[in-house]
C-alpha cells in the first residue's frame, strides 16, 4: 500500500468516525436537551407534553402536599404558578418560600412531573435559574434573596 | 509570622518560575549549557518554595489561625483533624495552591530523575513547565491569595462546607491533581519537540512513563469521585454527566488516546504530529477544565466562590498556552519527518481506530458540556444538557471501540491478518454467543439491550484473557512451558491485559447495576418492614448522634436474611450549625459485589420518615474495574522497558531506579 492510498485510507475512516460524531450530537441536540421555562412561560405557552424541561422558582408557601414519598407542590415567580408532582426524596434545603429548579415533562392533564428536584444548597445561595425567572417576572428582590458571596452548591 | 513565610515563599516561587521559564529557553535557543544546567535546580527549589507555602497554609489550618481569611472562611476549630487538613484545599485558594504544587512536584521529579534526557530536551521541558507555572503563581497572588488577613480576627471560623466534610476530600482532589496536571509534562515534552524541530522514537519511550502516571491518577482519581458522589448526596447516582465530572473525563479520554497513539511512536515510529497534537490537546482540555471549574461559570460544589477577576484572568491563561501551543504546532508540525508505512489492517491501523473513536468521544462530550454555555453567552437561551444526550451520543461511539478492543492486540504491526484475529478469539464469540443465548432463553427479547451490553463486556474480558492465553500457548503446550512464557512477557503485556479486563469490568458493572437497580420509597415508622429481595428491612428505631460541628438523628436498620441478621445499617440526617445547613448520610453495606443502599428523608416528631432504600447489583464492579485499569496502568509502567538507558540490571547488583 502507497503512501498516498494510507492516507485516503485513514482521511475515509477519520470523515466517516467524525460524520457519525456530528451526525450523533445533531441527533441528539434536537432530542436529548431540556428547555429552562419559567412558571409564566409555561403558563402562556403550555409546552408539548413530551418536551423535557427545567421548571425554575420559589416554592409557592402553603401549597406543599406529602403523602408519604409522594409530594405535590407550585413552583410560582410571582405571576404564574405551575403545579409540581414528584416522587422521591427531596433535597435537604427544599423549602416553602425559597428557590426550586424542578426537571421533568408537563403531562396531559396540566401537571408538571418532576422526575429531578434541585434545592439551592446553603443559605445563601439561590440557584442561577430561579434567580432568573424572579428577574423575568419583576418578582425579584435582592435585599430579600441575594445570591449570597459564597455559593456553595450541589447542582447534581 | 508562619503565614507571612508562606506567602513570601510563594512570592520566591514566582521569581523562581520566571527564571526557570526564560533562561533555560534562551539557554537551549542559543546554545548556552550553562543556561540550560540551572533548569533542573530552580525546578527543585521552585517546588520546594511552592510545598514550604502550602505547609505554612496547612499550619494555619492546623492551629485554626482565624487571623487569615480563608481559615476564617473554610475552617472552624471543632472540626476533626482530618478535615482541618483537607480543608486546606476545600476552597478555591488552597485548591490552586495544591493545583501549583503538584505542578512543581512533576517539574521537579523530571529535573531529578531525568538524567538521561539530552540535554536540551530537558531544559525545554522544565521551561515549559516553570513558564504554566509561572501563568497559575501570578494568579494565586493576584487574584486568589490564600494568606490574606483579616483584621480584626474572628472568635471562630465559618466552617467548611459540610457536603465536603468527608473523607472523600482528602483523597478525590489530590489523586485527581496528580492526573490533571500530571498531563502538563507530556504537553511540556510536545511543546519542547516543537521547538526543537526534532521528535522520535525516543521521544515516545520519554513521554510515555509521564502519560501513564498522569493516567493512572486520573483513573483512580475520577473512580473516586464517582464513589464519593454516590454515597454523600444520597440518590444513589454514580455519574451525572455533570459539566464538572465531563471537565475531568475528557482529559481522560484525551490521555488515554495518547498512551495509545504513544505506543505506535515508540514502536513503529509512526503517528507523530498527532501524537504531538494529543499531547497539547489533552492538557489543554485540563486547563478548559480548570477554567470551567474554577471560573465560577458553573454553579456546583466544586465551584467554590465567584469572583469575575478569577474568571477572565484564567480564560487568559487558557486563551495564552492553548492559542500559543497551537501556533506553535501550525507553525512547525510540518517539519516534522513522517514515519514508518502501515496498512490499515494492523497494530497500528487498530490503535488509529482507537484514536479516532476515543476523540470523537471526546469530541461529543466537549459539545455537551460548552453547548449550554455557549447558547447562554450567544442568545440567552438557557437549556441543560444531561444524561439523555450523552446516552445518545457518547454511548453509540464507544460500542463500536469495546468491540475493537479485543482485536487489536491480535493484530501484527505493518500487516494484520483479520481472519488469523478471529480464529484466535473463538473462545470470546463463544462467550458472546452464549450470554446472548442464555438472556435471550431467560430474560426474553425485553432484555436484549442489555444482554447486548453484557455480551460487550464479556467480549471484553474473554477477548483480552484469548490474547495473553494464546501468548503463553495455555493448553497448546504443557503447562509448564506455559508458566515459562508468561514469566517471559514483559510487565507491559500484563498491564494491557489487565486494562482492558478492567474496562470489561467496569462496562459489566454499568449495564448490570442500571439493569436490575432496585428503588424503593416508602414512609417507615420504627418497627416497620419492608422486603428487598429476599431480605427483610426493618426500622428500629432512632438515636441522636452529635460530632465535630454537628448534630444528628440517626436511623437503625436491620437487615435479616431467612431470620438471620445480616447487616445493620445507620443511615444520618445531619445539621451543621455553623453554617445551619442539613445533610442526608446515607448507609450503604456491600453484599458481594452488590450494595444495600439507604438514605433517610425529615423524620417526624412520631418517628414517621421517608425512606429511600435502593439495591444495587454488581455496582461495585463499576469502580473496582477503574482500581484494576490502574492496575494495570501501574504494572506497564513498571516495565523495564519503559526506562530509557536503564541499565539491565547485573545479576548481582540491585536495579537503578532511573527514570
Amino acid at each position: 500500500m502507497t503512501r498516498k492510498q494510507r492516507r485516503l485510507t485513514l482521511i475515509g475512516l477519520a470523515g466517516l468516525v467524525l460524520a457519525s460524531a456530528v451526525g450523533l450530537i445533531l441527533f441528539a441536540l434536537s432530542d436529548g436537551i431540556a428547555f429552562f421555562a419559567t412558571p409564566s412561560e409555561i403558563a402562556a405557552n403550555p409546552p408539548a407534553p413530551d418536551r423535557r424541561l427545567r421548571l425554575g422558582g420559589l416554592v409557592e408557601t402553603g401549597s406543599v402536599v406529602k403523602d408519604g414519598p409522594k409530594i405535590s407542590f407550585a413552583v410560582t415567580d410571582g405571576k404564574s404558578a405551575v403545579p409540581v408532582r414528584y416522587t422521591g426524596m427531596l433535597p435537604d434545603l427544599f423549602r416553602e418560600g425559597q428557590g426550586v429548579v424542578a426537571e421533568g415533562k408537563v403531562d396531559a392533564t396540566g401537571y408538571f412531573q418532576a422526575d429531578t428536584i434541585l434545592a439551592k444548597h446553603d443559605e445563601t445561595y439561590m440557584p442561577k435559574e430561579v434567580v432568573e425567572a424572579l428577574k423575568k417576572s419583576g418578582e425579584w428582590r435582592p435585599e430579600a434573596e441575594a445570591t449570597g458571596p459564597e455559593p456553595k452548591s450541589v447542582t447534581r | 509570622m508562619i503565614v507571612e513565610l508562606g506567602h513570601y515563599a510563594l512570592v520566591l516561587a514566582l521569581a523562581l518560575s520566571i527564571a526557570g521559564a526564560v533562561l533555560p529557553l534562551y539557554g537551549a535557543l542559543a546554545g548556552d549549557r550553562r543556561l540550560m544546567g540551572i533548569a533542573a535546580p530552580v525546578s527543585i527549589a521552585l517546588f520546594v518554595f511552592v510545598a514550604a507555602s502550602f505547609a505554612a497554609l496547612t499550619h494555619a489550618y492546623l492551629v485554626s489561625d482565624f487571623s487569615v481569611r480563608n481559615v476564617v472562611e473554610n475552617s472552624h476549630s471543632m472540626k476533626p483533624l482530618i478535615f482541618k487538613i483537607s480543608g486546606v484545599w476545600g476552597n478555591h485558594e488552597g485548591s490552586m495552591l495544591l493545583w501549583v504544587l503538584i505542578l512543581a512536584l512533576f517539574g521537579a521529579l523530571v529535573a531529578a530523575f531525568g538524567n538521561n534526557l539530552p540535554m536540551r530536551l530537558k531544559a525545554l521541558v522544565l521551561a515549559v513547565q516553570s513558564a504554566i507555572g509561572t501563568a497559575f503563581l501570578l494568579f494565586i497572588l493576584t487574584t486568589s491569595n490564600p494568606f490574606l488577613r483579616l483584621v480584626p480576627a474572628p472568635v471562630e471560623g465559618n466552617d467548611l462546607n459540610p457536603v465536603l466534610q468527608d473523607i472523600g476530600l482528602a483523597i478525590h482532589p489530590p489523586l485527581l491533581y496528580l492526573g490533571y496536571v500530571g498531563c502538563s509534562i507530556s504537553f511540556a515534552f510536545a511543546i519542547a519537540a516543537l521547538i526543537d524541530g526534532r521528535i522520535d522514537a525516543a521521544w515516545a519511550r520519554w513521554v510515555r512513563p509521564w502519560t501513564l502516571t498522569a493516567w493512572i491518577f486520573l483513573t483512580l482519581g475520577i473512580a473516586m469521585g464517582s464513589y464519593w458522589a454516590y454515597y454523600e448526596l444520597g440518590w444513589g447516582g454514580w455519574w451525572f454527566w455533570d459539566p464538572v465530572e465531563n471537565a475531568s473525563f475528557m482529559p481522560w479520554l484525551a490521555a488515554t488516546a495518547l498512551l495509545h497513539s504513544a505506543v505506535v511512536m515508540e514502536k513503529r515510529d509512526a503517528l507523530k504530529v498527532w501524537t504531538i497534537l494529543l499531547a497539547i490537546l489533552t492538557f489543554s482540555l485540563s486547563l478548559l477544565g480548570t477554567f470551567l471549574v474554577r471560573s465560577g461559570v458553573l454553579t456546583s460544589v466544586h465551584a467554590f466562590a465567584t469572583d469575575p477577576t478569577r474568571g477572565i484572568f484564567i480564560l487568559v491563561i487558557l486563551c495564552l498556552f492553548i492559542g500559543g501551543s497551537f501556533s506553535l504546532f501550525a507553525l512547525r508540525a510540518g517539519t516534522l519527518a513522517q514515519g514508518g508505512l502501515f496498512a490499515p489492517i494492523s497494530r497500528e491501523g487498530s490503535l488509529v481506530l482507537n484514536n479516532l473513536l476515543l476523540t470523537a468521544a471526546c469530541a461529543t462530550v466537549l459539545v455537551g458540556t460548552l453547548y449550554p454555555l455557549a447558547l447562554e453567552a450567544l442568545t440567552g437561551e438557557k437549556i441543560s444538557v444531561g444524561a439523555p444526550f450523552f446516552d445518545m451520543t457518547f454511548g453509540p461511539l464507544m460500542v463500536p471501540l469495546l468491540i475493537a478492543v479485543p482485536f487489536g492486540p491480535f493484530l501484527a504491526w505493518k500487516r494484520g491478518d483479520l481472519l488469523a484475529a478471529c480464529q484466535r478469539l473463538f473462545a470470546a464469540f463463544a462467550a458472546v454467543l452464549l450470554t446472548i443465548g442464555v438472556g435471550l432463553f431467560f430474560a426474553g427479547p425485553s432484555k436484549a439491550l442489555t444482554f447486548f451490553g453484557i455480551a460487550l463486556a464479556v467480549w471484553l474480558l474473554v477477548g483480552s484473557l484469548s490474547e495473553f492465553a494464546f501468548r503463553i500457548k495455555l493448553f497448546r503446550a504443557p503447562l509448564a512451558e506455559s508458566f515459562r512464557r508468561a514469566r517471559g512477557l514483559p510487565r507491559a503485556a500484563f498491564g494491557m491485559t489487565l486494562a482492558h479486563c478492567g474496562l470489561g469490568l467496569t462496562v459489566l458493572g454499568i449495564i448490570v447495576s442500571t439493569t436490575w437497580n432496585t428503588e424503593t420509597i416508602t414512609t417507615m415508622k420504627p418497627g416497620e418492614s419492608v422486603t428487598i429481595g429476599s431480605r427483610i428491612v426493618t426500622l428500629d428505631g432512632f438515636l441522636p448522634v452529635s460530632g465535630g460541628t454537628y448534630t444528628g438523628t440517626a436511623a437503625r436498620f436491620t437487615v435479616r436474611e431467612g431470620g438471620t441478621t445480616v447487616a445493620t445499617l445507620a443511615p444520618e440526617k445531619r445539621l451543621y450549625q455553623v453554617q445551619n445547613m442539613p445533610t442526608t448520610e446515607s448507609a450503604i453495606h456491600s453484599f458481594g459485589l452488590s450494595q444495600l443502599y439507604i438514605s433517610l428523608g425529615d423524620v417526624k416528631a412520631d418517628g414517621t420518615t421517608v425512606v429511600r432504600i435502593y439495591y444495587k447489583v454488581m455496582i461495585l464492579l463499576i469502580w473496582l474495574g477503574a482500581i484494576v485499569m490502574a492496575l494495570g496502568g501501574a504494572l506497564s509502567l513498571s516495565d523495564r522497558r519503559l526506562r530509557v538507558g536503564a541499565p539491565k540490571p547485573a545479576r548481582a547488583s540491585a536495579a537503578v531506579p532511573a527514570e
